[in-house]
């Protein structure tokens, strides 16, 4: 039952209607609304003599919708429409908890309610989480990318490394299956004692 | 030295990447409503004839070449004959476009992802207007729903000329999404086989939940009976079948290279034959499952749509003739309404015209696809869930699996040639040429984020790969069978494999699946040029606060929700769109001459009507038929 319904109704009075199922009205909620309605005339400045025997209900229905009219303290005339709302619309808080109802359930014709603002709050909720989660990608993406560019240096390095000692090796140890050769060459030659002893078995002449 | 080819870890990445881009956002949103438009359950009986016909018989050529010739699409289709390497060149071109707007639907989903953690939800509610006492009017006239996705997230222009300004918040959204399809194909197989266990398997865990919530919601029952209820006059309608065979063959991704590519990186001995079948049999599967969850929510938003209507009715009757509360029922409202027009004949008359006839039928039968289902639909009916939040973040949490999923594959398509090319990836390591992609579709696709963006989007979905891909196929087909040779091929793969081909295999990729896809061809060429100037509609704006009556019968396109439908515009000449890139050939000319946009009849469905799917045909001449309900707000 939420909708607000705009009928101009025919007199220029303001007309209240109660949308709730089954509200159990009797004269004594009438009385009520009607010290509600003189409590909110009340505020308004120059009229705080207005009593409750002022304001008049009239065509009350089984729907419990009726119109209602201010009148003057002097009962002469009643109080222009467009003064009744205003009173009637800085109050409407006060009376809506007045009859456990809300503005969707108690409606004033021509009175619009001012509805409630949803609050925004400073820094739009939806930026938070697009920062959080565009921050855990991004870092899971450097990781990735970071350990790709390791792994990538570690395989150019490893062939490369293995490149240059055998290089080494070769000026130093022919190398013949991996294995170095026997190392008689490296010392340049070697004196074998087993024959040296030709020199010394000829006599120095 | 030679590095070899990297390979899946185990065949189930292999099966989970196929089954996670084949089972795509197509399946959720075009299924569903092809059920519903082509006789419900009796649809089924075309479908299931085109897969075994079509879908298996190509989806297992496709993998079976990739498998075989272990390269990219380049790289397979030059194989098989020098003079045809063009084929696999078109599948890449037409990845590259498919990779460029469709990864704009899962920033989309990013974004409703990220304003679901609000209470209440952002599309639930109106924003107010200046002076706080009411609602804004686009959002009035339309629904809440309708306004956050079309003014809040599309911000959108009114007409395909007014390009706007790029919007920064979809473009953050985009560029998000990008990041993440770049995080998933970084390093190729190694990370995209771990990524594809998730995509292929976490949205089943999410339908099997909202399958559970659906089936208990109110008024589901009423979408499941309309859904299933065959009517079988349908099958002798050739439409059904012609959707049934474009749903099977787009659904499934054939042409585009992705498959090539994924099965290109399988151990050479893998049993494709059974991959093939399993993934074809998963992916239609998941279809219907999708449809019955679809339905489902169909009902239940209808039932809901149609008891506030009717409780609206109750509200205008009970305070025009200020009666009792309570007294007005769903149950006797048509009698006392016969008793109040009797009775206050006058006064009814005056309430008369804002008396709406609820019906549930007519709730139910407005079929939707596309972005429309899945952005305005479906969160229309999550926010009359209890927990809505909850509901909201599983369903774009699935739709961002499903999109993912998806531009692996498309992603993998383009990647895999380039990868393959040893002139590129001589100078670049895989994660720049990844990353290069990655960027420059991240560039084009800043277009989709403009203002009219979503025009140019539907421009995309509707053209960029339909023709395109049913010729490739064809290439294919016909290549692999008589340009390399049937018996050739079956010799090298029964050596490769250690299995023969079925003669039911061959039966098919050497007459019947290639006479299909020509007439398939055939159909959709001359519907397009029959159609003569095509259409799209659009969102104006600036028509909401011409609308003051509720007339229907005013000038068209406004209708009593005011969302304007049609773009009241006189002819326009062709936007000067690259579409020369989008198509090889003439039919590249025949587009951009046919390309207009004009005056809608006034006979047109009056409310707002948005369809999309990805590989979806052109159907402009049954458009009038497709009605999108405004909401009845």
């Amino acid at each position: 039952m939420a909708q607000l319904l705009k009928q101009a109704p025919a007199a220029p009075h303001p007309k209240s209607r109660n949308r709730v199922g089954k509200y159990a009205w009797d004269t004594n909620e009438e009385y009520l609304f009607k010290a509600m309605v003189a409590f909110s005339m009340r505020k308004v400045p120059n009229r705080e003599t207005t009593e409750i025997s002022h304001v008049l209900l009239c065509n009350v229905t089984q729907r419990v919708s009726f119109w209602f009219v201010v009148t003057d303290p002097s009962r002469n005339h009643t109080l222009p429409a467009v003064e009744v709302q205003s009173a009637i619309r800085m109050n409407r808080n006060r009376i809506n908890n007045a009859f456990f109802l809300n503005d969707q359930t108690l409606e004033f014709l021509r009175i619009p309610s001012t509805l409630a603002p949803l609050t925004d709050p400073s820094v739009p909720i939806w930026i938070i989480i697009f920062g959080v989660i565009f921050c855990i990608v991004l870092v899971a993406t450097m990781l990735l990318i970071l350990s790709g560019i390791r792994q990538h240096r570690r395989k150019n390095k490893g062939p490369s490394e293995m490149e240059d000692t055998e290089d080494k090796c070769e000026n130093v140890i022919t190398i013949e299956n991996g294995i170095p050769c026997d190392p008689l060459d490296m010392k340049g030659g070697h004196i074998n004692d087993a024959f040296v002893t030709e020199d010394e078995r000829l006599t120095p002449l | 030295m030679e590095k070899t080819r990297p390979l899946w870890t185990t065949p189930l990445q292999f099966v989970f990447a196929c089954i996670s881009y084949a089972v795509g956002l197509g399946n959720v949103w075009r299924f569903p409503y092809l059920c519903q438009m082509y006789g419900g359950g009796s649809f089924l009986v075309p479908y299931v004839v085109m897969l075994v016909v079509e879908g298996m018989p190509l989806l297992y050529l496709e993998l079976a070449v990739g498998q075989h010739m272990r390269q990219g699409s380049i790289g397979a289709w030059r194989t098989v004959s020098p003079y045809l390497s063009g084929v696999g060149v078109a599948s890449v071109l037409v990845s590259f476009f498919l990779c460029t707007y469709y990864n704009v639907i899962n920033a989309w989903a990013f974004w409703y992802l990220f304003h679901s953690f609000q209470d209440p939800l952002p599309w639930s509610v109106c924003p107010l207007n200046g002076n706080r006492t009411g609602y804004v009017e686009e959002c009035e006239k339309a629904s809440s729903t309708q306004y956050f996705w079309y003014r809040k997230t599309l911000n959108i222009s009114p007409s395909i000329q007014e390009s706007g300004a790029v919007q920064w918040e979809p473009a953050l959204c985009l560029v998000l999404a990008w990041l993440v399809v770049y995080l998933c194909v970084l390093r190729g197989t190694a990370s995209t086989g771990k990524v594809v266990y998730f995509t292929a398997l976490l949205p089943y865990c999410v339908l099997i939940i909202y399958l559970v919530r659906g089936l208990t919601l109110h008024g589901a029952t009423n979408g499941l009976a309309y859904m299933f209820t065959p009517k079988m006059e349908q099958l002798a309608n050739p439409k059904a079948w012609i959707n049934a065979a474009t749903q099977i063959f787009f659904s499934l991704g054939l042409g585009f290279g992705s498959l090539i590519a994924f099965a290109s990186y399988n151990e050479p001995s893998n049993n494709c034959q059974k991959h093939a079948i399993i993934v074809s049999i998963i992916n239609s599967s998941t279809s219907i499952f999708a449809s019955i969850v679809t339905f489902s929510i169909y009902g239940f938003k209808a039932t809901f749509n149609y008891e506030s209507c009717l409780n609206k009715v109750i509200l205008l009757l009970t305070n025009s003739f200020d009666l009792e509360d309570g007294f007005l029922t769903a149950n006797n409202l048509e009698q006392v309404k016969d008793y109040l027009a009797s009775a206050y004949p006058s006064k009814y008359s005056e309430v008369f015209p804002q008396i709406r006839n609820c019906s549930l039928e007519s709730e139910l039968e407005t079929a939707v696809q596309g972005t429309g289902l899945a952005f305005i639909v479906y969160t229309e009916a999550i926010k009359n869930m209890e927990v809505s939040q909850l509901w909201s973040v599983l369903y774009f949490f699935m739709l961002l699996l499903l999109g993912v999923g998806s531009m692996l594959g498309n992603t993998a398509a383009i990647l895999t040639p380039l990868m393959d090319s040893k002139l590129i990836s001589s100078y670049l390591p895989k994660e720049a040429i990844s990353g290069l992609v990655c960027l420059t579709n991240c560039a084009i696709g800043m277009v989709f984020t403009m203002e009219a963006g979503s025009y140019w989007f539907d421009i995309f979905n509707d053209y960029a790969a339909t023709l395109s891909l049913l010729l490739i196929v064809l290439v294919e087909t016909v290549a692999l069978c008589y340009v390399y040779g049937l018996s050739r091929f079956e010799s090298e793969f029964k050596a490769m494999t250690g299995r023969a081909l079925n003669w039911y295999w061959k039966v098919m990729w050497g007459g019947v699946s290639p006479l299909l896809i020509i007439s398939l061809f055939i159909f959709y060429l001359s519907d397009y040029i029959i159609t003569g100037t095509l259409q799209y509609q659009a969102w104006d704006a600036a028509q909401v606060s011409a609308v003051s009556g509720v007339s229907l019968s005013e000038t068209k396109c406004l209708s009593r929700t005011g969302a304007v439908v049609c773009h009241n515009g006189n002819h326009h000449p062709a936007p000067c769109f690259p579409q020369l890139l989008l198509e090889y050939g003439c039919l590249t000319m025949l587009r951009l001459l046919l390309l207009r946009h004009r005056v809608n009849q006034p006979d047109l469905c009056p409310f707002f009507f948005y369809t999309f799917s990805p590989f979806r045909s052109p159907q402009s001449s049954e458009q009038s038929s497709l009605c999108y309900r405004a909401g009845s707000h």
